[in-house]
């Protein structure tokens, strides 16, 4: 198993810009992995515990981003692979030939990997393609958005939600690739042991080839924000029949 | 020219894709290229008829054995590259579904092209330069891209979807794109039908969601009385299904279920962005929270502050009373 993170900003109850409107102002927050992609490593894990072999975590990011890696070790990642970047951003196209071409690497020490799982989409950039771009590179067959997975002789079975509500079943042959979605799993929380191992682990690093990328940031931007003060209904219990008339006006109380 | 790719259930255009065949019109008219649509499968023949309303003067059909069966996205995709081969477009527009962003991609790595998801607004030019959602648009992007084509999924609900002021009566062009048969190893081979006991969350129309301060799982029995009084569905924040008090299907947010109710009362919910992002599309938002300077206050119509097992209990016998007198 090989499962890609990436890095990104913790977001509380509210998001500033740093001067330059090129980055989230993260002096007052830390660091974490996208949700989507928390999933995806614990789906590793899982699939190592059931069915055996091992697991890789690898992220393409800053030297910083060795933490998110020693996160997923924690929880029963085998090994993990940082490309390291000097931080600036790679635009979609290059982050997957910078993958694709570390997993061949990687392959071709040991073996070809039976699945890579992905996030479906980063929290921030939510680009939608990177999984997909590098299934392309391999010649791998891809199912985005999965939300269930089962592994049967050789095949991955995916449950994913349909446009129109409920679900749809989609087959993928080893080795694929596959993008999660937050749901597939609950992932667990370290263990104290598990931090003390991670901590431990060697951190496999490779410098990536910059081939270069087509879309660029210029800015960030924040959307203007809403000018209405909240009326105050009332403190505690009290408020009660307050709320109910503002539900009688909504017509959701007769 | 433009090309819109358009997504359709049986010849009924999915309403996202009327979303981009929109700004594709928008677009169309600023630059003076002509608009084009693509769909994929027989069964899209008939969508062209409803597409005529929206504007396009040429809806291409990609029709094929493969192509007419069930969904298989990178099929999908290189029915689309093929058309951008053949027709060479400037600018490719995908709806900002799940499925929209599957094919967009699938294009875009075949053809080797560069795609820019999330797009509210694009200026196409050299270089194209687009305005985009970062963060589930709780942060926007100015950014440009260059290519022969850039291919943009457009944010869902960021347009409205609207007629062309004068409908065209569209030519329907059916063509059968080469698809290799490895494109079809993955397709969608089952489907569960929704369930469609009790109200969805994300048709509902009133929705009382609990966070942290609801306090554990039982904390959420009030909460679901006062949804069942009102007809509404319960939700949850992303806090609350990761100490597995809910089920994630019930997690209001950028990763979860993005609700539009006309009420979202919202219960010990601090308003973390990642919430805020899946809440965005209700019309009404009440808050009940114990402290005065949670962020979620900022985006509130109205406000109890107190401990929500406090209020609750007091709200659901009000509205008992209220409905029986």
């Amino acid at each position: 198993m090989l499962v890609c993170v990436k890095r990104v900003p913790t977001t509380g109850g509210k998001i500033t810009l740093t001067p330059d409107e090129q980055e989230i102002d993260t002096r007052f927050s830390g660091w974490t992995v996208s949700p989507h992609e928390e999933c995806a490593v614990e789906g590793a894990v899982r699939i190592v515990e059931a069915h055996g072999g091992t697991s890789t975590v690898l992220t393409l990011g800053p030297a910083a981003a060795e933490e998110q890696l020693r996160d997923a070790l924690a929880v029963g990642v085998n090994d993990a692979v940082l490309l390291e970047t000097d931080g600036s951003e790679w635009d979609p196209e290059e982050t997957a030939r910078a993958i694709a071409g570390a997993v061949a690497g990687l392959e071709a020490d040991r073996g070809p990997f039976d699945l890579l799982l992905f996030g479906n989409e980063a929290a921030d950039t939510a680009d939608h393609q990177v999984g997909i771009r590098v299934a392309h590179a391999l010649g791998r067959p891809c199912v985005a958005g999965a939300k269930a997975l089962e592994l049967r002789d050789g095949t991955a079975v995916v449950r994913r939600e349909a446009p129109d509500g409920g679900w749809e079943v989609v087959e993928a042959p080893l080795p694929a690739v596959l993008t999660v979605k937050e749901g597939i799993n609950l992932p667990r929380y370290p263990s104290v042991p598990g931090r003390i191992r991670a901590k431990k682990k060697e951190i496999h690093r490779v410098a990536p080839e910059r081939t270069g990328g087509r879309v660029r940031k210029r800015r960030l931007v924040l959307p203007p924000e809403r000018k209405e003060q909240a009326e105050i209904l009332g403190h505690g219990p009290e408020a009660a029949p307050k709320v109910v008339e503002v539900l009688r006006s909504l017509g959701l109380v007769r | 020219m433009i090309l819109a790719y358009v997504d359709h259930r049986d010849g009924a255009p999915d309403d996202a894709s009327l979303e981009a065949l929109t700004l594709g019109r928008t677009l169309a008219e600023r630059t003076g290229w002509p608009l084009e649509a693509l769909v994929v499968g027989r069964a899209g023949r008939a969508a062209a008829e409803a597409l005529g309303v929206h504007g396009p003067a040429v809806v291409h059909v990609a029709e094929g054995d493969g192509l007419d069966g069930p969904y298989a996205p990178q099929a999908w995709g290189a029915a689309l590259a093929e058309a951008v081969r053949a027709a060479s477009p400037k600018l490719v527009l995908s709806p900002g579904t799940d499925r929209g962003h599957e094919t967009l991609a699938h294009a875009a790595a075949a053809l080797d092209l560069p795609m820019v998801a999330n797009c509210v607004d694009i200026s196409p030019g050299e270089p194209t330069v687009v305005l985009r959602q970062r963060w589930g648009g709780t942060v926007l992007e100015e950014a440009e891209a260059d290519g022969p084509t850039i291919l943009c999924s457009v944010a869902l609900h960021a347009v409205q979807a609207q007629p062309a002021p004068a409908p065209a009566d569209p030519e329907v062009r059916p063509f059968a794109p080469p698809v290799p048969e490895e494109a079809f190893r993955v397709r969608v081979i089952d489907r569960v039908e929704p369930d469609r006991g009790g109200v969805s969350l994300a048709e509902a129309k009133v929705v009382v969601g609990g966070g942290r301060g609801v306090g554990g799982p039982e904390g959420f029995r009030v909460l679901e009385e006062l949804a069942g009084l009102l007809g509404g569905a319960v939700g949850c924040s992303r806090v609350v299904t990761s100490a597995g008090w809910r089920p994630h299907a019930e997690q209001i947010g950028q990763t979860g279920t993005r609700i539009a109710p006309d009420l979202y009362i919202a219960c010990g919910i601090s308003g973390a962005t990642q919430h805020m992002v899946g809440c965005r599309g209700a019309k009404r938002l009440l808050v009940v929270n114990e402290d005065p300077e949670a962020p979620i206050i900022a985006h509130a119509d109205w406000v109890v502050l107190g401990d929500l097992h406090e209020v609750l209990p007091a709200v659901v016998a009000a509205v008992r009373a209220a409905t029986q007198d």
